[in-house]
């Protein structure tokens, strides 16, 4: 077993310096693995759906869009595939933040920040960046080497940094411009960009998009990590001992010597660590850090040095994962000569899953029996009641329907409360006086002014509870309404 | 002051400010570059915009800028357009029959909300925002029309009014029976009980009916027909309802005989423009008075 190290004795920042730091530029390099694998794959998901979504069509029948997830502001509709919300529906959407909140929860108590590596946007859009980057410029070495240069600048380094800005506002470019496909029919609305015919908002949109991409991406890369983004901070908060964390086992590492001093070390029979100080983990690192300093804020979890070090590892011939994902538990446990233990099921994982699992089955089960027939009642303020010249008292009432389905509907009306009731609705020419019968058009909202009279015999003589029913008098889908008749 | 830069930190090596507060001193670290850059730039685009858009007051007036922008041309051009998109919609309502425009769900609810807006302005002073009316102003949500409840004539008094000196204007009006001298103050109290009873309302100890139905016969038939039930034509009321707009008890009748009674609802004719005067009578009408 390997000599047991103090974490004490690790080389730490010095925090004597001043607290402002200029800011160190980063040059990451290649590096290849299963993580490395992992992450090109998460991107081309991430991306692919970005940009390709908006061209999913769906069949909704004639008249409604046929675009498979479409924002649509002026008509206050969302559409997502066989979906339909409305704006009363919000509360949809906030059950969806609430979902992916406490997801974000789970994935920290499973595995730290891997939210950070994998699938942030700001993660999947600078390491497309760093592709580009790297394609024109060459690996980290070159790159800075011509970064450091004091040659003036020749032709070919200028066409280089041309060619490399120009494919970044490209792809940012195409960044802001699948945005605003999310709000209009995408086909259409390319036509008319590209004509120069698109909403003037659709291009400020692009505009603002476009910027954003160029300068997150391009310029403050890991800056956005590490002193912009609120969530390395509420993450240490909520994160506990159990969670993954990219960890440099020391326990393993520890002395750091060359290759070849370990292996005559390793000969004589003596303890050597098995890192060698290559900095090949140091190197790849997104965010500039040591890793082998311990956890570390910085860090968002990509993995992408256990895939160097692995590489290195497996080149000197010794086991891979000097860094893994593990945590100071374990390190400990393997200090003591015990053998490490992974807990993923734990109280907080469980209770995470537990609301993810109840508010989105909630939210499936109201949206799979969600009436497509609605119902407000407004009561009349000024004046709450009418006499009426044959003593009989009249409240008027502003009722709003909604007809969510596809199809036009015949609504009948029926109220309960005041006895022997007549209905009239302003406009319309009913055939029975107390049942109104008016037909909502598909997909839309009818206002209507609904009065309700309470003969002069059944006056009630202070305010009673009134319920109105609305029937679709087709299918018999029904819904109801509450309200107030008043006696003046 | 000591002299800043003669102050170093021992720590970090840098200068420091000179301030210092219970032994704390502030270190002078420069501010970013791009910081710095920008807050440059602000100033640079704010003389740009001093140069483009009106930005000096000159004694008299102010500097007009290049392109002598102004927003209140901006919100003139606004009020235009708006004035625009309505005046299709308004045109709309004018060349629609009134009956029309109640059987189109589009209209009406174009009619009522123009027609709301404008009886806020111009009618509630008298009837009240709800159109609920008060002493002598009537409520117009009620079934009870002294001139008609159809679309037809509500329109027609909204446009020529009543008693409003118009040359169509609505005519006719309540006598002053006892400041005439027509009728004595005995003979109002009885006409007063019997009118009562009309409409079923209760009636003073001892009041002779017989005498109430003479003078009633005598005075009141005239306009207010028999039994009393009212007369549209001359905007005499129904005295047999549940309504009444000088109130219904013995002393308010007793006023209203002796002094007479002649509300006035002006004309709008030629103060609202036709569209506009359709829209409210749509919009009175759908209050649910109307017949
Ligand atoms: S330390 Fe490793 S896991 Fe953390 S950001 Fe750097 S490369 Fe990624
Ligand atoms: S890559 Fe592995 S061997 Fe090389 S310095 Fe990092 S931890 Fe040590």
């Amino acid at each position: 077993m390997n000599k047991t190290v103090n974490p004490k004795d690790l080389t730490l920042d010095d925090d004597n310096g001043p607290l402002y730091a200029a800011h160190k530029k980063v040059y990451p390099q290649s590096v290849s693995g299963t993580f490395r694998r992992i992450k090109w794959s998460l991107m081309a998901i991430c991306l692919g759906v970005y940009y390709f979504l908006p061209f999913v069509r769906w069949n909704r029948g004639l008249g409604a869009p046929s675009q498979a997830v479409l924002i649509d502001l002026p008509n206050s509709r969302f559409y997502f595939f066989f979906i339909e919300l409305w704006p009363q529906e919000v509360y949809y959407f906030t059950g969806l933040l609430i979902v992916a909140a406490v997801a974000l929860f789970l994935m920290n108590s499973v595995g730290g920040r891997i939210w950070c590596g994998y699938l942030c946007p700001q993660t999947v859009w600078t390491d497309l960046f760093y592709a580009v980057e790297r394609l024109i410029e060459g690996d980290r070495r070159e790159r800075m080497k011509k970064d450091k240069s004091s040659d003036p600048l020749k032709l070919e380094r200028i066409s280089e940094i041309v060619l490399k800005h120009s494919i970044w506002l490209m792809i940012a470019w195409w960044t802001g411009g699948a945005w605003v496909l999310y709000f209009n029919d995408a086909p259409t609305l390319v036509k008319e960009l590209v004509t120069f015919q698109g909403p003037m908002i659709a291009y400020i949109w692009i505009g603002i998009l476009t910027a954003s991409t160029y300068l997150l991406a391009g310029y403050m890369r890991e800056q956005v990590c590490t002193y912009m983004c609120p969530w390395p901070r509420i993450q240490a908060a909520l994160t506990d001992e159990w969670a993954l964390n990219v960890t440099y086992r020391y326990d393993r590492g520890e002395k750091r010597t060359s290759v070849k001093k370990a292996a005559e070390l390793r000969a004589l029979g003596e303890q050597v660590g098995d890192c060698v100080d290559c900095y090949q983990c140091v190197a790849v690192c997104r965010t500039g850090i040591d890793i082998r300093n311990g956890p570390q804020m910085e860090c968002i979890q990509c993995g992408l040095c256990i895939d160097a070090c692995d590489n290195v590892m497996t080149k000197i011939g010794r086991p891979k994962r000097l860094i893994g994902y593990d945590n100071d538990i374990n390190i400990h446990r393997r200090q003591e000569g015990k053998a490490p233990i992974y807990r993923i099921v734990r109280a907080r994982t469980i209770v995470y899953s537990a609301i993810i699992a109840a508010i989105g089955g909630f939210m499936v089960y109201t949206l799979a029996t969600r009436s497509l027939l609605d119902v407000n009642v407004l009561h009349d303020r000024n004046p709450v009641a009418v006499k009426l010249s044959d003593g009989s008292i009249r409240n008027a009432y502003t009722v709003r329907l909604l007809n969510k389905s596809g199809y036009d509907r015949a609504i009948a009306i029926d109220v309960e409360g005041p006895a022997n009731p007549t209905m009239h609705v302003v406009g319309v020419d009913s055939v029975t006086p107390d049942r109104p019968i008016i037909v909502i058009p598909r997909d839309s909202t009818s206002e209507l002014r609904l009065l309700v009279t309470a003969p002069a015999e059944n006056n009630p003589e202070k305010s009673i509870p009134v319920r109105f029913h609305v029937m679709d008098i087709g299918l018999g889908v029904a819904a109801s309404a509450t309200d107030n008749f008043v006696a003046p | 002051m000591t002299d800043h830069h003669s102050d170093i930190d021992s720590v970090s090596g840098k200068s420091t400010t000179g301030h210092e507060w219970d032994g704390i001193k502030e270190l002078n670290t420069p501010l970013p570059r791009w910081w710095v850059i920008s807050f440059y730039l602000t100033i640079i685009w704010s003389i740009g915009y001093w140069i483009v858009y009106p930005a000096w007051p000159l004694i008299q007036s102010n500097t007009t800028g290049m392109f002598g922008y102004s927003s209140r041309a901006d919100v003139a051009v606004e009020l235009a357009n708006l004035e625009k998109i309505r005046g299709d919609k308004m045109a709309a309502l004018g060349a629609a029959s009134l009956a029309d425009i109640e059987k189109d769900p589009a209209l009406l609810a174009l009619a009522r909300a123009k027609g709301k807006t404008v009886f806020g302005d111009n009618c509630a002073p008298c009837h009240g925002s709800g159109a609920a009316g008060a002493k002598g102003y009537p409520n117009l949500n009620d079934d009870d029309w002294l001139w008609g409840g159809t679309l037809d004539q509500i329109m027609q008094t909204i446009q020529f009014g009543a008693r409003s000196g118009h040359a169509k204007t609505h005519e006719g009006q309540m006598l002053a029976f006892g400041k005439d001298g027509v009728l004595k103050s005995d003979e109002i109290v009885t006409v007063a009980n019997y009118v009562r009873s009309l409409a079923g309302l209760s009636t003073r100890n001892g009041f002779d009916a017989a005498k109430g139905e003479k003078i009633f016969a005598e005075n009141c038939v005239a306009c207010h027909g028999d039994g009393g039930k009212g007369n549209q034509e001359m905007g005499a009321p129904n005295l047999t309802d549940k309504i009444w707009l000088y109130g219904s008890d013995e002393a308010a009748l007793i006023e209203t005989i002796s002094q007479g009674r002649a509300g006035v609802m002006p004309a709008w004719e030629g103060r609202l423009d036709p569209a506009t005067i359709k829209a409210m009578a749509v919009y009175v009408h759908s209050l649910g008075g109307g017949k």
